[in-house]
């Protein structure tokens, strides 16, 4: 079996945001990390190859730093890795990340992809579903269990008050919830050889059926007309009520205020 | 010169330090108030390869080099100083020497599930007359057949009774004085083989501090390890690695404390400022970083020059990491603990513990006074 698992670099939120004059992440100058329901799915695919035998390829698309992530990825035990960075892929949305990675995924051979749920810098949640159209893939999205049956992947994704099974025959693509499993530490040797290992680097021309008018800035019909940090909520106002019809009047009061009753 | 370290060394670092702080502090106050010996992260530094981090892959560790066997006792000492000393001497003081001096029967026997963390190690080099002075061993192990028969008493020995494979010295030919004293592999469960007192200690209290009882023990011939009369080479050797260990713990201790430290003096208010807004403070903490930061450059001086066998030799490099550091450990955390004023003597506090975990690492595997004699001798040749 061969699973193929989706990762995304992402900035890391203790490291502070920073963007570029045009609104888009300045990912050149944020401390990075895997994304975390990425990492699930990679753990979800580390445990179907404990369990059954699989080879694991971790691709991800990205600057050359999001090097790093992939080799995190095999000192975790992925097999391979791809990295597909090119300059005329730079400032992609979701429409043109996924059509960059469709691309790239035709070239590779899979039973299974599986993608996170949705990165903590976008929180789209688009670009694994987009994915699956263009490969022409069965998708389950919001996994949180799953198993292989010959064939078959017997997944169960989450509701909100519910959970459906259900049986879906490979190839097919899953998003993968970070409750879906807790992700293994790397080993430290995992770590060296990790490095000694070869990443295949995929560049536009590498992209299999991709079209120049679905990949980067060009590609993409989300434009960012702003971006800026979230606005800090003040330290608030402390009222000490002197009974209890003294706070229901002061709520009130501050409700009609901001027009909420 | 470049004092970055690799990325692997780095990524190494991360894994080291994420495991420390997200498994091993959480149980670290516990640990020391129960005294007890700390199991659970044991088991868990097991699976991921952190018990055999510094033996080649053949023999079930996982490759890596010396540096990255200080980062991990570093990470873990930077939040619990108990778990990251059984880590040190179960892999500088048990698992080396049997790498380095053991037949190749030994090192598939005893090294292999040391190094895959089924088995925990130990050494067993001091007694009741002799620590500093370790060429006054009184154990004595005799040859009977085809067996050695081991008699005496070892203390202070870390890891005892939890440990399952000990590296344990004796007198062989008392008149050879310490070119008389053997080195022993010797199992837990061997008749003869007992454990007294276990000690009741001011710091690392966790971890397991007991005496070794050998009466009338015998234990297979092939259990040599090195050749008859190697010991005081080998238990040298041994410890010239083991003080890497323990100066990587001591940096640990320090930067730990250090971190701690900054994180309170931003918060706790006094007079209306921040401790943090005071000069007074600001030195402290500069004279503090500006220590743990020289101790690094000596502790990764010393592990490095440790995988270079013509350089680690004089045992200089180690010698002068470990002074540094744990002076520096006992230097960083009383001034953390002055810095906290009352709250850093309540055991609920960090510094507390961290100050009380420093004080050993001036004593054992060689006191400060020890190294200073290895340095000087190393000057005057």
């Amino acid at each position: 079996m061969n699973i193929v698992v989706c990762i995304k670099q992402v900035p890391d939120t203790a490291g502070g945001v920073k963007f570029n004059p045009d609104g888009t992440l300045d990912r050149a100058a944020m401390l990075a990390i895997m994304n975390p329901d990425d990492k699930a799915g990679l753990e979800a695919a580390l445990r179907l190859k404990d369990e059954y035998g699989a080879k694991v390829t971790v691709v991800t698309m990205g600057l050359p730093k999001a090097d790093a992530i992939l080799r995190e990825a095999m000192a975790m035990g992925a097999d391979d890795a791809v990295l597909v960075t090119d300059r005329v892929l730079g400032g992609a949305d979701t429409w043109a990340t996924s059509q960059t990675l469709a691309g790239a995924l035709r070239a590779l051979d899979y039973d299974l992809v599986i993608t996170g749920r949705q990165a903590i810098d976008g929180d789209t949640a688009q670009v694994g579903p987009q994915l699956s159209v263009h490969l022409g893939l069965p998708i389950v999205s919001y996994t949180q269990k799953l198993r292989i049956e010959g064939d078959y992947v017997i997944a169960e994704r989450m509701f909100d008050d519910r959970h459906h099974v259900l049986k879906v025959k490979m190839p097919c693509l899953l998003t993968a919830l970070s409750e879906l499993n807790e992700p293994r530490y790397m080993t430290p040797g995992g770590i060296f050889e990790a490095f000694q290992k070869p990443v295949t680097i995929m560049g536009r021309k590498d992209l299999v059926d991709t079209l120049d008018s679905n990949i980067g800035k060009v590609g993409s019909p989300t434009q960012i007309a702003k971006a800026s940090d979230k606005v800090r909520k003040g330290a608030g106002t402390q009222y000490i009520p002197e009974d209890a019809t003294d706070a229901a009047e002061y709520i009130t009061a501050k409700l009609k205020e901001k027009f909420i009753i | 010169m470049d004092f970055a370290l690799s990325q692997e060394h780095a990524m190494a670092r991360d894994l080291f330090r994420s495991f420390a702080q997200n498994e091993v502090k959480p149980l670290a106050q516990e640990i020391d108030e129960e005294e007890r010996f700390p199991s659970e992260n044991i088991a868990k530094m097991a699976k991921l390869g952190f018990l055999g981090i510094a033996v080649p892959k053949e023999y079930g560790g996982q490759g890596c080099d010396y540096l990255t066997y200080t980062m991990c006792v570093e990470e873990l000492a930077k939040v619990c100083g108990t778990t990251a000393v059984v880590l040190s001497a179960h892999t500088s003081l048990c698992q080396m020497p049997i790498l380095h001096f053991g037949t190749e029967e030994q090192k598939q026997k005893y090294l292999v599930p040391l190094a895959k963390g089924e088995t925990l190690g130990a050494f067993g080099l001091t007694e009741p007359g002799a620590g500093t002075d370790a060429a006054g061993q009184q154990t004595k192990a005799v040859l009977d057949g085809d067996e050695w028969v081991l008699n005496g008493t070892k203390m202070f020995i870390t890891n005892g009774y939890y440990a399952d494979t000990y590296v344990v010295f004796a007198m062989t030919d008392k008149s050879l004085g310490r070119k008389g004293i053997s080195a022993f592999i010797v199992e837990k469960g061997t008749p003869g083989f007992t454990f007294g007192t276990k000690e009741k200690k001011m710091g690392i209290r966790g971890s397991a501090t007991y005496e070794l009882v050998f009466t009338d023990c015998r234990i297979p011939k092939e259990n040599l390890l090195g050749k008859l009369g190697q010991g005081y080479a080998i238990a040298m050797d041994t410890l010239d690695g083991g003080r890497i260990g323990i100066a990587a713990q001591a940096l640990g201790l320090a930067e730990g404390a250090l971190e701690v430290t900054c994180d309170y003096v931003k918060t706790r208010k006094q007079f209306g400022k921040t401790l943090g807004q005071f000069q007074n403070t600001q030195f402290q903490l500069a004279d503090m970083a500006t220590r743990c930061d020289a101790a690094q450059l000596l502790v990764y001086r010393a592990a490095i020059d440790h995988d270079i066998p013509k350089k680690s030799s004089d045992g200089m490099c180690s010698s002068m990491a470990k002074l540094y550091a744990a002076e520096t450990a006992m230097y960083v955390t009383t001034k953390a603990v002055q810095l906290h004023g009352g709250y850093g003597y309540i055991r609920d506090y960090d510094v507390e513990r961290m100050m009380r975990d420093a004080k050993i690492t001036e004593i054992y595997e060689g006191t400060s006074e020890v190294q200073r004699m290895v340095i000087a001798k190393n000057l005057l040749k």
